[in-house]
């Protein structure tokens, strides 16, 4: 199991480096530039996502972003303090009535849910919250 | 310092909005600020050439999404050109290719303004 870990306050202006430190991450463990590029988005979404309404905005709360891979998969485990980020609550929205009637947002949470092969949510019993983005090898390529 | 610019040029009665570098939740608001600054001036014909975006994530999305329907209402259009393969995967992931016109040149998004009339 191979481990990094990137510590960002609750600022978009991070999201840079998010970005940057995730793509790092998924082309030293072999995957292409488009799959590192699908995972940099993915983590993307969840860290603004987190800011937004995790954090609501306020500046200077932790993220710790840690990337986990074995042989077969690649894992952003994603760590905060703030409000609980229910998936229950958080509807993917209806895309054929998203077209119809365009509206702002519910489109990072889709989109997290395209991009990777599983997002999950946890509560640790520290009570700090996770979000878990898995990509397998098996699905790197197309 | 941002790693986002902005610029808007006419061409023919449409206003090109040309947009580079990155757009993500933290330079969203630029581009809104943009938007929002066309339409109070009722500028309804807008292409929005993507020619030096390098990244676009839901928040940079999210600035169409909220002035689409309050554009075509006063019979304009968001156009967008010049896409890179890689920024027209994220549209064509969600769909929007239904929703959008995209055109491969700017000549051709002012075109299809022109045919309209």
């Amino acid at each position: 199991m191979i481990t990094s870990t990137l510590n960002i306050s609750s600022n978009t202006e991070k999201l840079n480096a998010v970005r940057e430190f995730i793509s790092i991450a998924a082309h030293n463990f072999g995957f292409d530039d488009e799959t590192a590029s699908k995972i940099s988005l993915a983590v993307d979404e969840a860290c603004t996502n987190i800011i937004k309404h995790a954090y609501e905005y306020a500046p200077n709360k932790e993220l710790e972003i840690k990337v986990l891979t074995n042989k077969q998969q690649f894992e952003v485990i994603i760590t905060h303090q703030g409000k609980l980020l229910d998936p229950k609550l958080i509807k993917t929205p209806d895309m054929k009535e998203y077209l119809v009637h365009p509206r702002r947002g519910g489109l990072g949470i889709h989109l997290m849910r395209l991009l990777m092969d599983s997002v999950e949510y946890k509560i640790r019993d520290d009570k700090k919250c996770e979000v878990h983005l898995m990509k397998k090898i098996s699905t790197a390529v197309g | 310092m941002s790693n986002f610019k902005v610029g808007i040029r006419e061409n023919q009665n449409v206003q090109v909005v040309d947009l580079k570098g990155y757009l993500d939740a933290h330079t969203a608001p630029e581009l809104e600020k943009i938007f929002q600054a066309l339409i109070d001036k009722k500028n309804f014909n807008i292409v929005v050439n993507c020619r030096d975006l390098n990244y676009i994530s839901s928040a940079g999305l999210g600035v169409f999404m909220a002035y689409i329907e309050d554009v075509r209402k006063n019979s304009g259009d968001i156009k967008l050109s010049n896409m890179s393969a890689k920024i027209y995967n994220v549209f064509d992931l969600l769909g929007f290719p239904l929703l959008y016109d995209i055109t491969s040149d700017e000549a051709e998004a002012i075109q299809n303004f022109c045919s309209k009339k």
